[in-house]
Parts: C-alpha cells; structure tokens; sequence
C-alpha cells in the first residue's frame, strides 16, 4: 500500500500522510541522542558520538555534533550529517545576513523559524527528498533570555524546557518530565544530562569519548560558549556513578533492615 | 537650505526640523511636516529632495510596521538606524538613489537608553549626542560644543533647543521662521509646542546719524 505514495514526497497518501517525511523522521530514530535543558542561569546541550573509531583522526575537528551558528545561538543535530552540513551552512547565511541587515544579532525563533521555511519547503516541492535531520537550537536573545528549540524534517518547531532528539529520545523525555524541576541551575542540569544520558544510552558505560557537552551562559553582557573537556565531561560521569552507588547502597541497606525487621 | 536638529540627553531626546518647503527661491509652504514616526519609540526628521524624503520615510516605516507583525516585539532604535543606512546604500548603488538625509531619534526600552543617529544621502551613520543637517549645523554645532550636558532635564534641553534655534535666526541668511518639536522618552513620543525662530532673535540697530555711544535701539522681528 505504502509504495503507491511515497516515491513522491509530495504526495499525500489517501490516509492523508507524508510517508517521505515520516521516513525521514525515522532515520532520525536511528542517529546519536542529542539532549537539551534550560536553566535559569544557561543552558546545556549533550551530543552522543556514534563513530568513535581509533583510526578517525578528529583531532583538528573541534566538533561533529554540536555547531556554533552565531555569537548568541549552537545547535547540535541528528540524523543524516551530510543533511546537517547542509543546514548549518543554511543556518549560518542566515544569521549573518540579518546581522548585515540590521546590526544586531538574530532573534533565535526567527532563525529557526526561517530554517524550517527551507524544511518545509522539501516536504513540498517536486523531485526533492526532506531533509533528514532534527535539530535542537540553544541561544540568548534580548527579547526572550536563554531559549531551547527542536525542529524536525517536517518543517515543525516548538521551544522546550527540555528536550531530546534521535536515538531513544522518547525513553529521554519521559525520564526528564519526571526529573526536571522548574527552576534548574546550570550544573544541577549538567548532573541531570549525565544521569539521563547514562540510563538511556545503548552503551553499558558512558565514556567522555563518546559524548559531546557544550554550554552557553551570559558573562559580561556577552553570551558565552564552553564546550566541555574530556576530564570535565569525565568528572560529571564520575560524581554520577558516585551518587548511583550511594543510592544503590541505600537501597540495598533498606531492603536489608526490612529483611531484618519481618523476621 | 532646510535645518534638522537633534538632541540626545540621558533619558530622551529632542528632535526639531524647520516647517519651509521651497522650490528655488519659492517659499511654497510655511507648515510642511518633515517627521516620520517610524515606530512606537522610534521618530524619524528627514529633509532632501522633495519627494524622495516622503518615498523613503514610507519604505522604512512600512518595513518596520511589517517587522513588528511578523515578530511581535519591535525593532530596536539602533537596528532601525541601521537598517535604514543599509537600504539607503543599497538605493545609493542601484539606478535610482534617494537623495535624503535623516535623523533618528529613539528610546530603548530593552537597554534603557535614549539613543540618535545621523544618517546623510550617502549613507554614512553615526551614533552622537547632538547633530544637525543642513547650513544650520553651522550655527548650531558650536553652540551645542558649548552649552550641551547629557545630564539636562527636559525643561534645560528645550532652553538649549530654542538657543541653538536664536543662533540660525540671526546669523543664517535665509528664513526659517518655524520649527517642529518632538520629544521621544520611554514614554513614546510627543508633541511639543511649535518653536517661532524669529521671536527668540533681538536686533539692535543704532540710529542714523546718532551718537556712537547713545545705547542703540531694540528692534523685534515678527
């Protein structure tokens, strides 16, 4: 049934859907998780590297994952990389040009509201495959303070508190309605990346290689951009098994006293 | 031959324009309005070629209307500023220039701050506390040089408004006899009242004939 409607994206199937765009969507299901949370005093994003391989000379590369579009706004993406090049080119011009044109830098809604424009405009026009990428924006602005954005291959965009996107993303964002509390700070969120991270990441144990942190705060009157160091990154994974142990510990000693306590 | 001024203090600014419309030596209007209210907080004096200064006023003023429904806050003084410098060069480099000189006066309600811009027909910008267009920034730049605090309350500035008004009434050639005022603030912008040039300026003329020392003569200019 499916093949009649979707060699075409732009055409809708007689139960009225994109069968393109929800494929697109579901590469983005198979690609690095990217985490994002808002605090009151900044925000954090947390990229999983997919291909970490002892050949790949990266050494030069500052980043794969998460993206400096503009001195107030990062990224991070998932899905096809070769799609997220395209876009963080898209999304730079952008920036720039409003820069140009009005000596200021870009409002972050507009920027992503004008990159799900070009988005959309794939789900639309003829002979074009969407992209297959979601895109998790972070930046400060004058009118709205410190913001968090995801946008999907559909054109869609909605801010958030906190979010996820890619691999496992929906074990995440359950995970953080539970644990995210209104007001966070900066390195209680960081805590909480690591902690969400760690539970719903494929991998056993989460290792600094196979994880990309960047933060962005205000100092000066001036935003601030802070990639994380491998020993930083480290360090939160350390105090996170530290805790999980304390807790595991605790546990065990209450189940062990109730043990007591019934005989 | 057309004069705009304007003033900025710490918590708002004053921006004046004289009201002549003239054609070669044809006086054709005596109450022609040269301000655009750009935005809520933003107020534009424009002068230039007839024609061009209202085409161009318009063009921004609509572009920034357009801004605000798309985005729902405002452009700030300072990205209006600059944007209409960017149109203006832009227009400069293509086959149809705008021949106009402006300036923009706004508050910002974001930053807190009054701020001025000088923009000329070629497109130049610069952010200053006071500036003038026209043969009148003669007269008016030293007075400013001289009696100008940023720290001046509205009823000081208006005192300096109408000096540096006394001073193209007297020593400029040509007439103009009235000035618009507006004052922008964080409270948006208003009217004030008209300034008479003319009225400000006493001549003083000796007497034919009459004793060098005898005190000369008061002649007012209505």
């Amino acid at each position: 049934m499916a093949r009649r409607y979707d060699t075409r994206t732009t055409i809708f199937s007689p139960e009225g859907r994109l069968y393109q765009v929800e494929y697109a969507m579901e590469a983005i299901g198979h690609a690095g998780t990217c985490l994002g949370i808002l605090a009151a005093d900044g925000i954090i994003l947390a990229a999983e590297k997919k291909n970490t391989n002892v050949l790949l000379d990266d050494e030069n590369a500052f980043s794969d994952k998460i993206y400096k579009l503009h001195d107030d706004m990062v990224c991070s993406v998932a899905g096809i990389t070769s799609d997220a090049n395209v876009l963080t080119n898209h999304l730079r011009l952008m920036a720039q040009r409003y820069l140009l044109r009005y000596g200021e830098p870009m409002p972050c809604e507009q920027l992503v509201t004008l990159l799900c424009d070009v988005k959309q405009a794939y789900t639309q026009y003829g002979g074009k495959r969407p992209f297959g990428v979601s895109i998790l924006y972070m930046g400060w602005d004058k009118h709205y303070g410190f913001q968090l954005y995801q946008s999907d291959p559909s054109g869609n965009y909605g801010g958030w508190k906190a979010t996820c996107i890619g691999n496992n993303s929906n074990a995440a964002i359950s995970m953080l309605k539970q644990e995210y509390k209104e007001v966070v700070t900066l390195e209680e969120a960081k805590a909480l990346v690591v902690k969400i991270l760690s539970k719903t990441l494929d991998t056993a144990k989460l290792s600094p290689e196979k994880l990309e942190i960047a933060t962005l705060t205000r100092e000066k009157d001036r935003t601030k951009m802070t990639s994380l160091k491998q020993g930083e990154i480290q360090a939160l994974i350390n105090e996170h098994d530290r805790l999980e142990k304390e807790e595991e510990a605790r546990k065990k000693r209450e189940a062990e006293s109730k043990v007591a306590g019934s005989s | 031959m057309e004069c705009l001024i304007g003033i900025r203090f710490n918590d708002y600014v004053l921006l004046a324009a004289d009201t002549v419309d003239a054609r070669s030596i044809v006086v054709m209007n005596h109450d022609e309005e040269k301000f655009c209210k750009v935005s809520d907080q933003v107020m534009m004096a424009v002068c230039g070629e007839a024609g061009h200064t209202d085409n161009f006023s318009e063009y921004i003023q609509k572009n920034v209307k357009l801004y605000k429904m798309r985005y729902t806050y405002e452009l700030s003084p300072q990205a209006t500023a600059h944007f209409t410098r960017r149109t203006m060069a832009e227009y400069l480099r293509s086959s149809t220039p705008y021949n106009c000189n402006l300036i923009v006066g706004g508050y910002d309600n974001v930053g807190n701050k009054a701020e001025l811009f000088f923009i000329d027909y070629l497109a130049s910008i610069s952010e200053l506390p006071y500036c003038a267009h026209g043969y009148g920034g003669y007269f008016v730049l030293s007075t400013m040089d001289a009696h100008y605090k940023p720290d001046l309350p509205l009823e000081e500035g208006i005192k300096l408004l109408k000096l540096c008004i006394q001073e193209i009434g007297k020593r400029f050639l040509v007439n103009l006899p009235l000035y618009k005022v507006k004052l922008i603030n964080k409270d948006g912008i208003q009217d004030l009242p008209t300034i008479q040039g003319a009225d400000l300026v006493k001549y003083q003329v000796r007497p034919i004939g009459g004793d060098a020392s005898a005190a000369p003569m008061e002649i007012g200019r209505a």
